[in-house]
């Protein structure tokens, strides 16, 4: 029981990373209809800045005060993050936008290496470290056993669920979220009626990054090492993981990326983990005959 | 068809425009300059660069000027084959690495049927000398060697400890991690835990817990400090206080800053520490006047340019085949890290696996130092 429990805790908190940035890749496809296939990238870069800038702040500045120095890590990495997912849309998918299909698709795949290959050198292609942050752990007595539930892990299953509780109310209670809907729904009509599409479209991809951001610096103080090609890994899943929440879908993204961390958990814990990802993958491949768009996917509406 | 003719044309000019001059003899040194293992690639560079440049500050081999080249496979097999037919391009005669076995194995093989000369420094897995290439030697040990010594030391000093496997599924990582276990095994001792994991993954929590539910009191990880150092981490955040144990793959400081204070107490097999040689004092000057840390392979990268030096002198030829044939004569070569002789395989007759203590340091940094 207690193993149980202490493996469920361990594939939340992998889930809640994944969902975190599954999101960014939802809200993307949801208003474009495109994967931003940097967004793995995007996210590597977020934990990057977050190290750095906890680096400067504790051994330059010398803040002695952890929390203060996360929470202005926190702010700071938003917002610079923010700044390069604009920036992102506005040089790359932007003039792109009225073209076919594909090739805003190749954009972000050439976004995708340009990011890590901008990274590789100017930071070169070591492992960057961090001390270990927040180590207080609580012994929870469970059954016959206990289990240990740490600090970071509590956070970042806090810091998911609230975050996704914020855009849930972004999205469908203010007049922003309203655009991004009627901008989803068709961009055409959205503009006739006075939205200003480009600006929705980047709001989007900035709100993408920020949560980015926060799943950087989760990242780092949970596992507390980055390097250059650390975007591909978690992008790749964190992408499944929308797919399987059904593309589009807030709460589906952070379903699909719980029940992945999940089911790569559950399998390592129960099997062989030399076999996990052809677990996850399998079971992804078996939703999706059965569900083609996904676990909340609304299926796409053919407009006449 | 065009394309080919173009392409043929294009090659022709460059291999003229590359002759004329004085002849140089090409040397290519080749491992993972950048990506996940950029840090051994660096030590194969910097000793293969050094040995060079005091060849030819000496004079040259046998008169002629060496020319370095560089190839950077990443640690990725593929790579490692464009690296090795670039190399043949460009007429390279001897190429010091690659570094993972698994990129070594496929690299050699061009190699071998372009009548290159191969030396790794770092490839310890035993197929690379199996395979009856008399082109492939290697300065470092072998990996059934290292097991070996790894699994009597667990079956002599921790014999009633509960202990579990890990490896990184790499030729490499499983292939040590297998030896350690077949030793470990015909000496009495079974293992609770057997897992694999993926390579350039962060998360092992899952495995974290299940070493944690084995009850473990030592770990034995087959692989790089990537991975291993990751781990490690992970384990000490969940109150895990198994004491780790690797090979070779984690002989770099970059493995405690992975794996954070609990790195201490971490056991590691390993050659004898080249840089406390006598012979290597004055290279090791030379690293230090390049603000390099001649860390782990460094040397042995070093060594492998030397053997070729020296076997060249005596026979008075720099034709790769030649050297070949000189080199499994037996005979003893004098480099940085000791007299090196090689067996009918291309492996060092000398067997040098010793047992390491990851330590803390009087400046609060953690260490390898030799038991």
């Amino acid at each position: 029981m207690d193993y149980f429990v202490q493996q469920l805790i361990n594939g939340l908190t992998l889930g809640s990373i994944y969902g975190l940035i599954a999101i960014g890749y939802t809200m993307v496809y949801g208003i474009i209809g495109m994967v931003n296939f940097a967004h793995g990238d995007v996210f590597m870069l977020a934990a990057f800045i977050a190290l750095i800038l906890f680096l400067m702040l504790t051994q330059l500045l010398g803040v002695g005060s952890l929390g203060l120095a996360l929470i202005v890590v926190l702010v700071l990495g938003m917002a610079l993050t923010s700044l390069w997912g604009w920036v992102i849309e506005r040089l790359a998918y932007r003039p792109l936008r009225g073209s076919f299909r594909l090739a805003p698709l190749i954009s972000a795949i050439g976004m995708s290496i340009f990011l890590s290959n901008f990274v590789q050198v100017v930071q070169g292609p070591r492992n960057k470290t961090m001390e270990p942050l927040l180590s207080n752990v609580l012994v929870l007595p469970i059954g016959n056993g206990s289990v240990t539930l740490a600090e970071k892990q509590l956070l970042i299953m806090a810091v998911t669920a609230a975050l996704l509780a914020g855009l849930w109310y972004v999205v469908k209670h203010t007049s922003l979220g309203r655009a991004q809907r009627a901008c989803e729904q068709d961009r055409k009509m959205a503009a006739l009626v006075g939205v200003n599409v480009d600006r929705t479209i980047s709001l989007t991809f900035i709100m993408g990054a920020a949560l980015a951001s926060v799943a950087g610096l989760l990242w780092m103080t949970y596992y507390g090492v980055v390097s250059f090609n650390d975007g591909f890994v978690p992008g790749v899943k964190a992408f499944t993981a929308a797919v399987l929440g059904g593309i589009g879908s807030l709460p589906g993204a952070v379903l699909g990326g719980l029940l992945i961390g999940l089911i790569e958990t559950f399998w390592s814990a129960y099997f062989t983990i030399d076999y996990k990802d052809v677990a996850a993958f399998s079971i992804l491949a078996i939703v999706l005959i059965f569900l083609p768009s996904g676990l909340l996917g609304r299926p796409d509406v053919e407009k006449v | 068809m065009r394309f080919v003719k173009l392409a043929a044309a294009v090659f022709v000019t460059l291999a003229l425009a590359s002759c004329g001059g004085e002849q140089k003899l090409k040397i290519g040194v080749a491992g993972p300059l950048t990506g996940r293992d950029a840090v051994f690639g660096a030590q194969l560079k910097y000793g293969a660069e050094q040995a060079v440049a005091d060849i030819n500050a000496a004079g040259g081999l046998n008169g002629q000027q060496l020319e370095l080249l560089y190839g950077d496979d990443a640690g990725d097999p593929k790579q490692g084959r464009s690296v090795a037919n670039n190399f043949v391009g460009e007429g390279v005669s001897f190429v010091i690495g690659h570094f993972n076995s698994g990129v070594t194995e496929p690299a050699s093989e061009v190699y071998a049927e372009n009548g290159i000369l191969m030396i790794t420094p770092g490839s310890t897995n035993p197929k690379i000398t199996e395979r009856g290439l008399t082109s492939v030697f290697r300065t470092c040990g072998r990996d059934d060697q290292q097991g070996k010594v790894a699994g009597e030391y667990i079956a002599a000093n921790l014999k009633d400890k509960k202990i579990a496997i890990a490896h990184d599924k790499t030729t490499y990582g499983k292939g040590l991690a297998d030896e350690t276990k077949k030793t470990m095994n015909g000496l009495g001792v079974t293992e609770v835990l057997y897992e694999g994991v993926n390579t350039g993954e962060r998360d092992f929590s899952a495995l974290v817990s299940k070493i944690k539910a084995s009850g473990a009191d030592v770990v034995y990880w087959g692989g790089v400090h990537t991975e291993g150092g990751s781990i490690l981490r992970q384990m000490r955040g969940a109150g895990v206080t198994a004491v780790m144990m690797g090979g070779d793959g984690i002989a770099t400081n970059e493995f405690a800053q992975l794996g954070g204070p609990g790195t201490e107490g971490t056991l590691m097999t390993f050659g004898p520490d080249p840089q406390k040689r006598p012979e290597a004092q004055a290279v090791l000057a030379k690293f230090a006047a390049r603000n390099f840390k001649p860390e782990a392979y460094t040397l042995y990268s070093y060594a492998a340019v030397q053997v070729i030096a020296e076997a060249a002198k005596a026979i008075n030829s720099v034709d790769p085949a030649k050297i070949a044939a000189e080199l499994h004569t037996g005979k003893s070569y004098k480099t940085v890290i000791g007299d090196l002789a090689f067996d009918a395989k291309g492996d060092v007759t000398r067997l040098d696996y010793v047992m390491y203590t990851w330590q803390k340091q009087p400046d609060g940094s953690i260490t390898y130092v030799q038991n």
